[in-house]
């Protein structure tokens, strides 16, 4: 169904409910992202950002509930069905996820190069150009990820989700283990690098710093739903003791963190 | 918790375990036959679960083909048999030992190194990476060690079994006074097609087994470095098991013994 009224809508969860054996992770999570903006996800560890994400991206598939793309509902597209979907992602991972094994220009061309089939030579002219655009020379190129910083594997990593001109980019965590400076100047390339490629983000982040920085639109999630949706700039009257408690980072309030997991 | 559930809740984990690697194994399979073909990762695989086996798969078949002839000349020597050395040795390299020491051999190297690479895939997201980028990790990652060890261990074995049945040949004739034309006449002789051919069989069933087992270790290891110790000592565990098991139910086919 894409009528004229949901024509905007990007990404759209409706009652999303995933558990692992007894414990339910996702309680019923509805979200929509509208085409061409970002939104941010928030919430403490553990309660369910990345288990949103991977099941948006088909990795984990929900026990109830919709996700819908464009408007088609893609919730359990397997395989082969799923492969076209799939080359509308792309992703920033936490902790890079780089293949070692390849140097860096083969880890940007990759997804061009085994996904799209693309030559080798032009995925890696590709390649090069993407690297300029996340600030990294081409002699970068060359080396091994495990030879480069926090920072620069931050860099190709955001190179390689751009690179085959994704409509949808995932952030997962994308200012962890970065210095404040190093912080910045990722987030101000992932607010760059995602309207020049003119795609939707979803991230998801407990750096309130990088939220504010990156989302036209903040969720929180908390307790497997979502508990405040609203712009970046009405967080700081959403009204919400929860959300107040979390922005600012305070040990008392309506959220108890659960010591033993 | 009580003894009832203790054993309830293994056998539940058994046969959970055993419904995880029959799907792992049919999802395998059936991503061999569809593209993208990866020839570049098979031969790359060949190369490294294959060739880089050869020095201690040969250097097993020599030594236990030399103690092989060594122990049927002392045990034929109280029934005045000596003179069985070649024989038996062949019989013994072709048929049984070559393949399972192949097999234990390419176990313990390779489906250790494929368990450690693959779980460290999956602990850094890796492997989710690769799904993100459009590829699937199965056909990516599993089928090209698949093929390349159902591929090489028939030829390593076929190897081992030429320098085991030398082992027995250099003891023979340097050490327990046969000739060597004698000694290679009967080898000759005595050997069967169907005794070198079972073995390759075998060898190729055990390949199968490795990498499945080091491939399926891999790829559901979790919790970190922990975690990969673990899918890594499981891969070579299980498979050197599977590998003895698959070896008696082999021959009982393969020699209709019942």
């Amino acid at each position: 169904m894409t009528g004229p009224s949901s024509s905007n809508k990007k990404i759209e969860l409706i009652g999303v409910k995933k558990r692992f054996g007894s414990k339910v992770v996702l309680d019923g999570v509805d979200l929509c992202v509208e085409k061409q903006s970002s939104t941010v996800i928030i919430g403490g560890s553990g309660t369910g950002k990345s288990v949103t994400i991977k099941s948006i991206l088909g990795i984990l598939t929900p026990d109830e509930g919709t996700i819908r793309i464009d408007g088609e509902d893609v919730t359990r597209l397997k395989g082969a069905a799923r492969d076209p979907l799939m080359k509308k992602f792309g992703m920033l991972f936490q902790g890079g996820a780089l293949f070692d094994s390849l140097p860096v220009w083969e880890n940007v061309a990759f997804g061009l190069i085994q996904g799209h089939g693309v030559a080798r030579a032009k995925a890696k002219d590709i390649a090069i150009e993407k690297l300029a655009k996340v600030g990294l020379t081409s002699d970068v190129a060359y080396l091994s990820p495990a030879e480069l910083s926090g920072g620069m594997q931050k860099r190709v990593g955001l190179a390689r989700a751009i690179a085959a001109d994704p409509e949808i980019i995932f952030f997962d965590e994308p200012t962890t283990g970065l210095d404040p400076i190093m912080a910045d100047i990722i987030n101000d390339l992932i607010v760059s690098t995602v309207k020049d490629v003119g795609a939707t983000a979803l991230s998801i982040t407990h750096d309130m710093t990088s939220a504010r920085k990156i989302a036209d639109r903040i969720a929180m999630l908390y307790q497997g739903k979502i508990i405040w949706n609203g712009p970046t700039a009405e967080i700081d009257r959403s009204g919400n003791p929860y959300v107040d408690q979390f922005i600012h980072g305070r040990a008392e309030g309506p959220i108890k963190m659960a010591v033993k997991a | 918790m009580n003894f009832f559930a203790i054993i309830g809740r293994a056998v539940l984990d058994l046969l959970a375990q055993i419904g995880r690697v029959t799907r792992f194994t049919g999802q395998t399979l059936a991503a061999i036959f569809s593209a993208p073909f990866y020839g570049r990762l098979l031969a790359q695989q060949i190369m490294r679960i294959g060739y880089f086996s050869l020095p201690v798969v040969g250097l097993t078949a020599l030594s236990t083909g030399a103690v092989l002839a060594l122990q049927i000349y002392l045990g034929g020597n109280r029934y005045g048999a000596e003179a069985i050395v070649p024989q038996i040795v062949v019989l013994g390299i072709t048929r049984e030992l070559g393949p399972v020491i192949a097999g234990l051999m390419v176990a313990g190297r390779v489906a250790a190194a494929i368990a450690a690479e693959l779980g460290t895939m999956k602990v850094t997201e890796q492997i989710d990476a690769l799904t993100t980028l459009a590829t699937n990790p199965i056909k990516y990652l599993v089928v090209p060690r698949l093929l390349a060890a159902v591929i090489s261990l028939p030829v390593l074995t076929a190897v081992g079994d030429s320098i085991g049945v030398l082992g027995g040949y250099l003891v023979s004739t340097y050490n327990l006074g046969f000739t060597g034309s004698i000694y290679l006449k009967n080898t000759v002789d005595f050997a069967k097609t169907d005794d070198i051919t079972s073995g390759l069989i075998k060898a190729a069933v055990f390949g199968f087994i490795i990498a499945i087992m080091g491939c399926y270790n891999g790829f559901f290891s979790k919790g970190g470095a922990q975690g990969v110790g673990a899918a890594t000592t499981n891969a070579v565990v299980a498979s050197s098991i599977l590998i003895l098991a698959a070896d008696f139910v082999l021959t009982a086919i393969l020699f209709h013994a019942s």
